[in-house]
């Protein structure tokens, strides 16, 4: 067995939610420069400067691109051979989380109860967290800070298995359809197919984790990815809701076998603002 | 694109009947941040009969939930919310004499009407460009339900804050003429 120390967690969780959200990915800044070129609109190419210059100014100086700083959403790959000594990890990463938050002096948006009683938790916790167990003795962190102005837009749909690649299809463009303007495009579209409806969700998120602008590594999936994002850009939605060509950089598409009777769908949308790190320990 | 006007507050109703969804504009004097929860408590003191935490006649409110500030740093990254989540308390308030809101994406048919009746305004800011807004922002002091956090009534002195009128006091929308204008139809498979 290969001792990681809750203390390791922590800090390495701290630095990741500070990086996320000042610099970001690089891949994410590829598609929005390459979606200046391609932009025909006014107000779309306005957007796009400013989100361009926005994205600079961030890392330059060190502070928040974006005002909404997320809910933490935590991806973890937990080698079957490690053993996480010092406590529990969960309170290891929430921990992270907190630090991380105050530290690097970012919005803290977690309310301690949905419904009934929406306050303010302080400190951006509980994140979360979403652990998947693994062969191997590493520990693999990735944080996506989910902005809710994008999050409230996606959808989920049990299709019937008649509705075929069509019906999801069209799901898919009516959800992006139905958000228009509001989650702050051009957005990365993440679709879950396959699983039950939870797991099809969690697929959805996943697929916002990948390298942007990456294809699925099967030919017919990867070929649904590009024409989705063909499709997508037909809408006239644009950078901001605003009219123009450039309404997604990317569809990612992640998919699980499913039950015949079945065939769930998640979308799930980021903003241009699409914040992934991650680490391994 | 459209010549860029400049506007200070308050805004009059006169200033605001000549903008047209389109127009770029900055916008210099004093604005207020309001969210979910302060609209909340706004619209809730307005049923009780209570006077607002500011007289609304003829301001702004802007749409936002700020980062902490930085030592050395009037405010954090301050960028518009999503308007639409205010739609079911946004009329209440341009009967108040509301006269102009700033935030990110559409309206609903129930405020723009509103917006009509009243004579105001929508602006739009560029959705997460945070900390390039936040330049524009020279002072910021919290007015009203400090316990909300993100969430309290902020009172800002702006100068020359770039904003693109969305929907006008015609009910002229750019979030439905700019899609219209953009939108392509499916090629017909042959």
């Amino acid at each position: 067995m290969r001792e990681i120390s809750t203390r390791t967690i922590t800090d390495k969780v701290r630095e990741l939610c500070i990086k996320a959200a000042y610099d970001l990915p690089e891949d994410v800044e590829v598609l929005l420069k390459q979606g200046l070129e391609k932009e025909e609109s006014d107000f779309g190419k306005y957007s796009l400067d400013k989100i361009i210059k926005n994205v600079s100014l961030a890392r330059h100086d060190n502070v928040p691109m974006c005002q909404d700083t997320g809910i933490t959403v935590i991806l973890v790959r937990l080698g079957q051979q490690v053993k996480i000594v010092g406590g529990s990890m969960t309170e290891a990463i929430n921990e992270g989380v907190r630090q991380g938050y105050t530290d690097g002096y970012l919005r803290k948006s977690v309310v301690a109860d949905p419904l009934l009683n929406r306050v303010n938790t302080g400190d951006n916790t509980p994140a979360v967290i979403h652990t998947e167990v693994v062969e191997g003795d590493q520990l693999h962190i990735q944080i996506l800070p989910k902005g809710a102005g994008s999050e409230n837009m996606g959808a989920v749909k049990m299709c019937k298995p008649s509705e075929g690649i069509e019906g999801v299809m069209d799901f898919i463009v009516d959800s992006v359809t139905n958000a228009g303007g509001n989650p702050c495009p051009p957005i990365i579209v993440g679709v879950g197919i396959g699983g039950t409806m939870d797991q099809c969700t969690l697929l959805a998120k996943k697929a916002l984790a990948r390298h942007a602008g990456s294809s699925h590594p099967e030919q017919g999936y990867a070929e649904m990815e590009q024409q989705l994002l063909e499709r997508i850009n037909r809408l006239g939605i644009g950078p901001q809701g605003f009219g123009g060509r450039v309404t997604a950089l990317a569809v990612h598409i992640e998919t699980f076998p499913t039950h015949i009777a079945m065939l769930p769908v998640c979308v799930t949308l980021n903003c241009h603002a699409a914040r992934h790190t991650e680490a391994t320990l | 694109m459209a010549e860029q006007k400049a506007l200070t507050i308050p805004l009059t109703h006169d200033q605001v009947k000549d903008l047209r969804a389109g127009d770029l504009v900055t916008i210099t004097g004093t604005i207020y941040t309001a969210r979910d929860a302060a609209h909340k408590n706004m619209t809730e003191a307005l049923s009780a009969g209570e006077a607002l935490p500011m007289d609304v006649t003829d301001q702004v409110i802007y749409y936002a939930g700020p980062t902490p500030a930085k030592p050395g740093r009037v405010i954090g990254s301050c960028g518009p919310t999503t308007s639409g989540r205010m739609d079911a308390y946004s009329p209440a308030l341009l009967a108040e004499g509301l006269r102009g809101m700033i935030g990110k994406g559409p309206r609903s048919p129930e405020v723009i009407e509103a917006m009509k009746q009243h004579g105001a305004v929508y602006f739009a800011a560029v959705g997460g460009a945070a900390a390039v807004i936040s330049d524009s922002i020279n002072k910021v002091d919290v007015v009203a339900y400090e316990e909300l956090g993100p969430e309290a009534i902020r009172k800002m002195e702006v100068v020359d804050y770039p904003c693109v009128v969305a929907i006008d006091s015609l009910g002229n929308d750019l979030y439905k003429l700019g899609v219209e204008k953009y939108k392509q139809t499916e090629p017909t498979s042959s």
